[in-house]
């Protein structure tokens, strides 16, 4: 018990001093999930969206493959971004393997499927009260799809948070590919994970306040937002 | 022009239950057409299966230009509960515009004077999705109002909505008409009906019973369910 109260006072104060190295961390953490919930999303939507308003064979075998994926190992998407990148591998000659980059590739592909398959069902839920009335406008295809996206853009905020909050956690990635190279690609949970194991416990349990609390800060703004504009549009 | 509709040999069935007995028919234009009969009589399917919403399980529907995408731009249809997007109510017409490919620069304009038709100019900025029931499908009218629609389908417009709304969307429906647009409505609200019909497609069961002119429709069915139904309707009568 005394040793986590120490951690604890310990953790209060390095945030309290504003460290340069935990601001750092921090703002590296941030950069990285938050281009690749941009990212994600920008790929992510148009795709759970045409997904929902489509028919065409092997639809269902894609949307059980794409809720599968919602549980990707993040371990096993650096791994393949890691051979990918890696200097013998097909895009080794980018050289962009232990750089940000290669961290925001590999939080892409892990949060891509589940902000597609949240998007796919909210869009095909959508879609039962929209279609007659689209199509009788004649909007179909891809071109309904959108229209739906963009109604009901403040719902699918949740969807993207869920992946901003997977990016956010995962370790097993960004190590991989990013190498927890100390003021490089040294992020809060790749430090975490080292300083726990070397003893740091203060430094790794501020870094993990901040984390929750930067987590908690995000959704509730997304939260607010989706209660005004819900107040606002009906 | 896209009418005379033809329906040839139209039949429609779901889940091996037949919806629609196999129906002949010519809609030509100015005449309104009101498609009477009890709930579950296949008025609504009718309907759809002519706007091209439905795909038919056997024979045809034919308009008389071939050309798919102006049979598509000329005609709208207005459901019992419109469904708004969550944006202005003006912007919700320039979106129907949009879509039926009219030019950035017209669409401003037409749907503001689609939306004075309708009575809805005061409210153009409002959010579509907090308006009125009856506002909501005064909107419903004005979009289809700013496509200049040859048929407008109309699926019981005003069976959820109070007698004023109700008459509102009457007058908009008539204007409509004067305007030179096909109407083709589903109601089994027999005052308005009559009050909006000249002609009425009585169906029973899926099959189309009788087809009559209003007045002779009230005075003297032809058919025996068509008798049963306006009794069952008007016991007073």
């Amino acid at each position: 018990m005394g040793s986590i109260l120490e951690a604890m006072r310990g953790a209060l104060s390095l945030i309290a001093s504003g460290d340069a190295t935990l601001a750092g961390i921090v703002l590296l953490s941030l950069k990285v999930s938050l281009s690749a919930v941009f990212f994600a999303t920008l790929l992510a939507l148009p795709l759970g969206a045409a997904i929902a308003v489509t028919r065409f064979p092997g639809r269902r075998a894609l949307i059980v493959l794409l809720n599968a994926l919602m549980g990707l190992p993040p371990v096993v998407v650096g791994l393949v971004v890691y051979l990918l990148l890696s200097r013998a591998g097909p895009l080794g000659p980018l050289g962009l393997l232990f750089t940000p980059p290669a961290m925001v590739v590999a939080q892409t592909i892990l949060i891509l499927p589940i902000i597609a398959a949240l998007c796919r069902q909210a869009v095909e839920d959508a879609w039962i009260e929209y279609e007659e009335q689209l199509r009788s406008l004649g909007a179909e295809g891809m071109r309904a799809a959108l229209t739906i996206v963009w109604d009901i853009r403040y719902s699918l905020l949740t969807a993207v948070l869920a992946g901003l909050g997977r990016a956010c956690a995962e370790v097993g990635a960004v190590i991989i590919v990013g190498g927890n190279i100390d003021g490089v690609t040294r992020v809060m949970t790749t430090t975490i994970a080292l300083e726990t194991s070397k003893g740091d416990l203060p430094l790794a349990l501020s870094l993990g306040i901040v984390l929750i609390l930067l987590v908690l800060l995000l959704n509730a703004g997304a939260y607010f937002i989706k209660e005004a504009a819900q107040r606002r549009y009906g | 022009m896209i009418l005379p509709l033809r329906l040839d040999q139209l039949a429609f069935a779901a889940g091996g239950r037949e919806i629609i007995a196999p129906l002949t028919l010519e809609l030509g234009d100015g005449a309104s057409s009101v498609i009477l009969g009890a709930n579950g009589a296949g008025k609504s399917v009718l309907m759809r299966l002519m706007h091209g919403l439905l795909a038919p399980t056997s024979g045809r529907v034919a308009w008389s230009d071939a050309d798919a995408q102006r049979v598509r731009r000329q005609q709208a249809m207005v459901f019992q509960r419109p469904v708004m997007l969550r944006r202005s109510a003006l912007a919700n017409v320039v979106y129907a515009l949009e879509i039926a490919g009219i030019p950035a620069a017209e669409r401003k304009t037409r749907a503001r004077e689609a939306l004075k038709e309708v009575g809805l100019h005061g409210l153009a900025n409002r959010p579509a999705r907090v308006l009125s029931g009856g506002e909501q499908q005064r909107l419903a009218l004005a979009r289809a109002w700013a496509l200049h629609p040859e048929v407008l389908f109309l699926d019981e417009p005003t069976a959820s909505l109070d007698p004023s709304a109700t008459r509102e969307i009457e007058a908009v429906i008539r204007a409509f008409d004067a305007g030179g647009t096909k109407i083709v409505m589903a109601t089994h609200n027999l005052a308005q009906a009559r009050r909006l019909g000249d002609e009425v497609l009585f169906l029973h069961r899926g099959r189309l019973v009788e087809r009559t002119p209003v007045e002779t429709f009230f005075r003297q069915p032809s058919s025996a369910e068509a008798a049963a139904f306006i009794k069952g309707e008007l016991p007073w009568v």
